[in-house]
């Protein structure tokens, strides 16, 4: 593999898609100041302007307007972050995979001011030590209220949030017992969001201040301790890194020295794109619809307009995973009609583009190079070949194989 | 079994490159099968609840006191409720199958589950689907059944936008009919699809799968695009495989219906219909719920009366016999299973699980949900259930 393809493979996964003249400064940089480059904190953007939503109130007229308000406030929220991704870095695309990780849909918590605060939780944290980052998301409003927390009381605990915690937040399934999971309802009962200040609070008679046997461990008391139980539980480590190669990395397990890299996801996420296996899984991941898209705009610097439609036909669209265990992965996204809508989201993009140097005899590699795709197979040159006008060459560029894969 | 299986399932189970893809066919390609039938063979269709339905409210044991007792707030008042006998009754939500209960049309199985029960939707989902409680591997029963009955996709269908594990085989995998229209974008040629469909020796799985998605538009564009669904079809479905996306069930009954009265070749349908995961205020959730789940279902029994079809419903588990402070009810076990259609003799079946001789605050299920996945396949499809169900030998008998 060639540096220019190596690097253009490591872009790729880091960030929403490089352009070419990324790659080409990361080429000069190297790779390995280049995975450093990217896993640099970055410090989180400022929010989106998020109006203050009427109180939902007594009448139907005014529910109505308080819902309109909340809808209106989601899709400001929503296109915010779509223009973050596209304006590129790999800072948005770790956020995309935490929200897809601790998936939460907007659709339950009703409120876009608690989804941005989940977000930024994710920027905060999301880089580091997966220790404060556990602390913070058993404490996160949003979740509460996805998962019933708001619901968990002493008198009858709600297991939703403990169970999902540790089946698919931090530990995997198999290594908790249902001895665990009521232990752990019993404590994080009382944990309530108060929806006017959008807070989280612990309200004490709801809560049960027994200590619990949890995990092994006799005598666990409070979120905290819960929370540092998961994250240094044995199983722990191995299933982020588990879950960020499935994302990053390939198909199947990771290599085993990616768990050695310890609890600090950026770590993680550098010993994923230095493992000697990392090459080898260029093209063997499918994107996600939000990946393709995000990286369509930026080859075609456009921005995110007209987003949603398509991302919705291809059912993903960012702040409403399906359910709590968040997106599918790999060939579940290769369908009859998301192939279609590809083709026709391809054109639709095609035609709000510049198509400057897509004529002429080299035009399939001038598209290659747009694109950072590393080349064309026959089959692909052979459907491209016969098209001269550059409009319809770029939309078929980016419904082709090779750009549904990365 | 990790966190990872549903996914991973999904990935196995037909939706991928192999020998077992997933294909994707035109309603008009299924009608085209029609005549090529037995006039005799019977048709299954299985209807997915997803999310866990708290079976102890869709057919509730009112007259023991326990019930009351665990669940002082989740009680409908006895006016509201529709009597079965025995001390049991079905939930407001469900009239239509009342109705056919008391015509004797609807057969209730009390307490289906299975052997150390497990309380995650997507693991208790894998067992329920690849009827595998110890080990759930790649294969669903009804994929399995598919591979056994000759591995025609058009055997096995589903309405869904992403082919369910359940009717993905070992050597085939049933087909997804995906409602909508999906007539080629202006310029997009067949030649062109032609090419891109054409696999590429040494690329990735992902990618040989993108490229096998375009010969599957190809052979299907104009099949779908002049198909009499066009119409009413939501183009806009999201292709997510969670169960949860798939089109109304009044729609995918619709169709499973309007392809049994052409008489084709489908033997198996599987539709869903999700939303069921209530740990809160699961009380009236869940009779809307049911009420969208019982006058489709009503009226599909009885559009269909005479054609041979059996329709069973399951959901991955019940509820919590005790409910939480929410309103709502955790994650339980056994529950019950409504079968019903022709040739289904009516009437409470099974035993109701005690409600207070519990495991570990869960109901003991007393009907292994294989015996029931064995009679359809031996009743309804005329099949080994031994084969299927991996030498599995019990069989529920519907005595009435």
């Amino acid at each position: 593999m060639t540096d220019r393809r190596q690097v253009s493979h490591l872009l790729r996964r880091l960030t929403f898609g490089p352009t070419s003249a990324e790659v080409d400064a990361a080429v000069r940089a190297g790779y390995d100041a280049t995975v450093e480059r990217l896993l640099r904190p970055v410090a989180s953007p400022d929010p989106p302007p998020l109006e203050t939503a009427p109180a939902a109130g007594d009448s139907r007229e005014q529910r109505q307007a308080a819902r309109k308000a909340q809808r209106e406030q989601v899709t400001v929220l929503t296109r915010w972050w779509l223009t973050r991704m596209v304006a590129g870095g790999a800072a948005e695309k770790l956020t995309f995979f935490w929200h897809g990780h601790w998936a939460t849909s907007v659709q339950k918590v009703r409120s876009a001011p608690l989804m941005l605060a989940q977000q930024q939780t994710f920027r905060r944290y999301g880089w580091g030590d997966t220790g404060p980052l556990v602390r913070a998301m058993l404490r996160d409003p949003a979740l509460i209220l996805w998962l019933d927390g708001q619901k968990n009381t002493r008198k009858a605990p709600n297991e939703n949030l403990a169970r999902e915690v540790m089946e698919l937040f931090t530990l995997g399934a198999g290594a908790y017992t249902e001895a665990d999971v009521k232990a752990g309802a019993r404590v994080l009962t009382g944990w309530q969001v108060d929806r006017a200040t959008g807070r989280t609070r612990l309200v004490p008679r709801r809560h049960d201040d027994q200590p619990v046997t949890l995990l092994g461990r006799d005598a666990v008391q409070g979120v905290d301790a819960y929370a540092d139980l998961l994250v240094r539980h044995p199983a722990h480590v191995p299933f982020v890194a588990g879950r960020l190669w499935a994302r990053y990395g390939g198909p199947g397990t990771p290599p085993p020295g990616v768990a050695a890299a310890g609890r600090t996801t950026t770590a993680l996420l550098k010993a994923v794109c230095t493992a000697p296996e990392f090459a080898a899984t260029a093209g063997t991941l499918v994107k996600q619809p939000v990946e393709w898209l995000i990286g369509a705009l930026r080859h075609l610097a456009l921005p995110p307009e007209g987003a949603e439609p398509v991302l919705r036909a291809l059912g993903q669209v960012p702040l409403r995973p399906p359910s709590v265990g968040g997106w599918p992965e790999g060939a579940a996204w290769l369908t009859t009609s998301s192939t279609l809508t590809r083709l026709r989201a391809g054109q639709k993009l095609a035609a709000r583009a510049e198509v400057d140097g897509l004529t002429g005899a080299d035009r399939l590699d001038a598209l290659a190079d747009r694109l950072v795709v590393d080349g064309w197979s026959d089959r692909t040159r052979a459907a491209l070949s016969g098209t001269k006008d550059p409009e319809k060459l770029l939309a078929l560029g980016l419904a082709s194989p090779e750009y549904a894969v990365h | 079994m990790d966190a990872l299986t549903r996914r991973r399932f999904l990935i196995a189970s037909g939706v991928t490159a192999g020998a077992a893809a997933a294909t994707t066919l035109g309603l008009r390609e299924i009608l085209a099968t029609a005549g090529d039938r037995d006039p005799a063979a019977r048709t299954l269709v299985l209807i997915t609840l997803y999310g866990g339905n708290d079976g102890l409210n869709t057919v509730i044991p009112y007259a023991d006191p326990a019930y009351a007792a665990a669940r002082p707030d989740f009680t409908y008042q006895p006016e509201e409720m529709l009597d079965l006998g025995e001390g049991e009754a079905l939930n407001p939500g469900l009239p239509g199958l009342h109705k056919l209960f008391g015509e004797g049309r609807l057969a209730i199985i009390r307490g289906v589950g299975y052997p150390r029960p497990n309380r995650s939707h997507f693991q208790s989902m894998d067992i329920w689907q690849t009827a595998q409680p110890d080990r759930p591997g790649t294969t669903g029963w009804l994929g399995r059944w598919l591979d056994t009955a000759g591995g025609d996709p058009r055997l096995a269908i589903s309405f869904e936008p992403v082919l369910p594990p359940l009717l993905a085989g070992s050597g085939s995998a049933g087909a997804t009919v995906p409602g909508g229209e999906l007539k080629l974008p202006a310029g997009v040629t067949p030649e062109q699809l032609g090419h891109l469909g054409r696999p590429e020796p040494g690329e990735s799985a992902a990618r040989a799968r993108a490229a096998a998605c375009f010969t599957d538009l190809a052979r299907v564009r104009d099949l779908i695009a002049s198909a009499p669904l066009a119409e009413d079809d939501d183009t806009e479905a999201p292709a997510t495989a969670t169960g949860g996306a798939a089109p109304p069930l009044d729609q995918q009954l619709d169709l499973v219906a309007r392809c049994v009265e052409a008489g084709v070749a489908t033997r198996v349908y599987s539709v869903s219909l999700g939303g069921f995961d209530l740990h809160a205020d699961g009380k009236d959730a869940q009779k809307t719920l049911l009420a969208k789940l019982d006058k489709p279902l009503a009226a599909f029994a009885s559009r269909m009366a005479g054609h041979g079809v059996v329709t069973a419903v399951y959901s991955e588990f019940g509820r919590r016999v005790r409910a939480n402070a929410s309103d709502g009810t955790d994650h339980g076990t056994a529950s019950p299973m409504f079968l019903l259609g022709d040739g289904i003799r009516g009437g409470l079946h099974g035993e109701q699980p005690s409600l207070t001789d519990l495991d570990d605050g869960d109901l003991k299920f007393t009907t292994d949900f294989r015996d029931v996945y064995a009679l359809l396949l031996a009743d309804v499809l005329g099949s080994d259930p031994e084969r299927v169900l991996d030498g599995w030998t019990g069989r529920l008998k519907l005595s009435a």
